[in-house]
């Protein structure tokens, strides 16, 4: 190939022009934007009473504090492994529905499609469908144009600031933020937080899109390794519908008319009879947009449709596919679940047996024990006790064990310690054995430590170690 | 079906690279232009960079930046931020009424933190990480005190120290090497030491420590009272109970009463100590530290 032949290393992104199509995905997926955006937007408004010093917000990454409240439950930094376990579901999740359903979320689900969709919506009801967006993006900049493009960009611009805007709602307390906001007196934070996603939100939904999908996420390359022939895919049937052609004569010819209604329809401006490739995003807006052709020149719906692999084979073989729900229910389908739900039903269990005290005890071994002027021999112990209420607790500590031990707490002649409001307390527990006790002259002994909160009547115990003077 | 793909990117030019892995063959297909751009951007990015923050090496350092970053006076100007935050709770540590301190706990809570620095940096060397002491140096978890474990005792010993030439103000007293310098002849010293050994609960010869008694009372009850049981006010550590600084067995005994002890601490306060001495804020937390170590009165 001579040089100057040789095509661009760079291609230009090709403007995509969707056309609007109707029928039960799209149906189904204006539900899923209207659902997600609702939750998404609405949810840090949501007032939830705890009782006094506590934010009455339902849901709220406290970061400054370093709790996360989620309608009833609040899990501290110590609690993390609910996260963890959240994440580790949402993974397991992900290879549910990918090995069963292909790349559902990225057609549904995902915030970029969301997001683009509603841009697009936005972009249709601003400057017409298709064709005349074609017309208008192949004129040249009049004012009517100008006019059009600002006027998008500005309702881009209100939602990407309305996106970034009840991002930041999840970590402070929604409505107090929102006044400061207008009365610019909230955090910088808050203003860059807000600042990039609106960005973010602008650029991605408005002018990356498929770019996004295709180039810059990781997620379509992993999916591959998760699906195999029992997966369902948008699929087109090219042995009923090809060879594929226009006309009024079918003679010869496959059910295809090809009127280019599926790549129209594309939001990501590919041809779903090239067969499974990467740049799908299994939307289902090419089926709607083929069933309605089909109805329209009398053939049976599905010529492009959601498949799997083995049934191309069954098909060609004259067998009918299988029904759906062979396709999602196998070993490997119900293996997933399976790890799900016991992920999940252990962290259900978790939430509900987690101690309702906070304490840990270290014994100090630096010295193991000390011996007094009476002879006896005392070891400390280090206990920090959470109080996780809105207000001081005192919290009694007591000993079980051999019944010559005798506990003091440094500071105090009582038993009792208070607490305060959301913190954690450090206090210094000494075990005292006396002189010639079997403690005292034992190697180890075993204690354990009671801790009471005297307000709610929790309770819970740790179990340390008694260091005699025989090591 | 796939043969037809093939055709058409071929029309566009791109074909395949070529490679070919069990019938997996990979498109040649263009970069996205914008990715080119993003490119150039981060090498643009990274250019200013270099020129704003400290970048290249030279021969002994890194071009300095246009904007004089630097991380070690990033650390100071945090180090300074933190002491002009605490500088209210260190004038107030500095000339509280140590007697209060625990009623205060914001205070309470600066003085043991900072008190805990002091001691690991300061007293560990001789009192241990732990302040479980070692021969010769006293264990500051247990309940005795050579000279007062009341908080303010404590302070005192840190600020002058003991036997030091530094503070003329230092606790000051001195056991005489009864057997060194021929005060009491060796069965006096023997004798002496198994009195010592019968008042402490250990075992002892009867008859020696029956003619020790007189030589105790002639020699050691000024300092150590008739009861054996010590004075803080001199230093004078019981001789009734389970604790010995140097030993409670009959030679180490022997030896204390032969030749004497002389333990010495420095005197830590600044007036002291012109290079490394505590500040009063200091002396002040280390005390509050020690004190709630488990031995304060």
């Amino acid at each position: 190939m001579a040089k100057q032949d040789a095509p661009s290393l760079y291609a230009a992104r090709e403007p995509i022009f969707p056309r609007r199509v109707k029928g039960r995905f799209r149906t189904l997926k204006w539900w899923i934007m209207a659902i997600t955006l609702g939750i998404y937007y609405i949810t840090p408004w949501i007032r939830w009473d705890r009782g006094p010093n506590l934010p009455d917000q339902a849901v709220l990454v406290d970061l400054a504090g370093r709790r996360f409240f989620f309608f009833w439950i609040e899990i501290w930094p110590h609690e993390f492994y609910f996260i963890a376990g959240l994440l580790i579901m949402a993974g397991l999740g992900l290879f549910l529905f990918t090995s069963a359903l292909g790349r559902v979320w990225c057609g549904y689900a995902c915030p970029q499609t969301v997001w683009t969709d509603l841009f697009i919506l936005v972009e249709r009801w601003i400057e017409g469908d298709r064709n005349a967006r074609v017309r208008l993006w192949k004129s040249p900049w009049t004012l009517r144009k100008i006019r059009l493009r600002l006027f998008k960009w500005s309702v881009w611009l209100l939602i990407g600031l309305a996106t970034g805007g009840a991002w930041i709602f999840y970590f402070a307390d929604a409505p107090t933020l929102a006044r400061d906001l207008v009365h610019l007196s909230a955090p910088p934070v808050a203003y860059t937080t807000m600042g990039i996603l609106t960005a973010t939100t602008f650029i991605f939904g408005g002018f990356m899109r498929e770019q996004v999908c295709i180039y810059m996420c990781p997620w379509p390359r992993i999916q591959a390794a998760m699906m195999d022939e029992d997966t369902l895919t948008v699929a087109y049937r090219w042995w009923r519908g090809e060879p594929r052609g226009k006309g009024k004569n079918r003679e010869g010819l496959g059910d295809c008319i090809d009127c280019y209604a599926c790549v129209n329809v594309c939001p990501m401006g590919i041809d779903i009879r090239d067969g499974q490739q990467m740049a799908c995003i299994t939307c289902a807006l090419c089926i709607d947009a083929c069933d309605e052709v089909m109805e329209r020149i009398g053939k049976p719906r599905g010529l492009i449709d959601y498949m799997a692999l083995s049934d191309e084979k069954r098909e060609l073989q004259g067998l009918p596919p299988k029904p759906i729900w062979q396709h999602v229910f196998r070993p490997r389908t119900i293996l997933y679940t399976t790890l799900w739900s016991l992920v999940g039903v252990g962290l259900l269990v978790a939430l509900f047996i987690r101690s309702p005290i906070d304490v840990t005890v270290a014994p100090v071994r630096n010295p193991l024990y000390v011996t007094l002027s009476d002879g006896s021999i005392r070891n400390t112990y280090d206990m920090r006790i959470r109080n996780m209420h809105g207000e001081a607790h005192p919290f009694n500590i007591s000993l079980r064990g051999h019944p010559s031990l005798r506990l003091e707490l440094e500071g105090t002649p009582y038993t009792t310690v208070t607490v305060p409001a959301d913190q954690t307390y450090l206090q210094r527990v000494y075990v005292i054995a006396p002189k010639g006790s079997e403690p005292a002259q034992s190697e180890r002994t075993a204690v354990r430590f009671w801790i009471e909160d005297t307000i709610t009547g929790d309770r819970d115990y740790r179990d340390s170690t008694f260091f005699g003077a025989n090591q | 079906m796939s043969d037809k793909t093939t055709e058409k990117k071929s029309e566009q030019g791109y074909g395949t690279t070529g490679h070919s892995w069990d019938g997996i063959e990979e498109w040649n297909n263009p970069l996205p232009r914008w990715w080119l751009w993003t490119f150039y951007a981060t090498v643009i990015w990274g250019l200013i960079y270099t020129i704003l923050y400290p970048a290249w090496p030279l021969i002994d350092r890194a071009t300095p930046g246009l904007l004089g970053y630097n991380s070690r006076l990033e650390v100071q100007e945090q180090i300074e931020a933190f002491k002009r935050k605490n500088a209210a709770l260190e004038e107030k540590l500095a000339s509280i009424d140590l007697n209060e301190i625990r009623s205060d706990a914001d205070l309470y809570n600066y003085a043991i933190r900072s008190g805990a620095a002091v001691f690991r940096t300061n007293c560990a060397q001789c009192h241990g990480s732990g302040g479980a002491g070692a021969k010769g140096y006293p264990n500051l978890l247990d309940d005795e005190w050579l000279w007062g474990g009341t908080i303010e005792e404590i302070a005192y010993t840190v600020h002058h120290g003991i036997r030091n030439e530094q503070s003329p103000d230092a606790r000051w007293s001195e056991m005489p090497a009864f057997g060194r310098d021929e005060i009491l002849d060796e069965e006096q010293i023997a004798n002496v030491v198994h009195y010592v050994l019968k008042i402490s609960g250990q075992n002892h010869d009867a008859a020696m420590a029956a003619g020790g008694e007189q030589v105790f009372l002639d020699n050691c009850t000024s300092c150590h009272g008739e009861d054996g049981k010590g004075d803080p006010s001199v230093g004078a550590p019981d001789l009734t109970n389970a604790i010995w600084l140097y030993g409670g067995d009959e030679a180490t005994l022997t030896e204390t009463v032969t030749n004497g002890r002389f333990g010495v601490m420095p005197a830590w306060h600044e007036e002291f100590r012109p290079a490394g001495g505590l500040t009063d804020s200091q002396v002040n937390a280390v005390a509050a530290y020690v004190h709630q170590l488990g031995g304060g009165q």
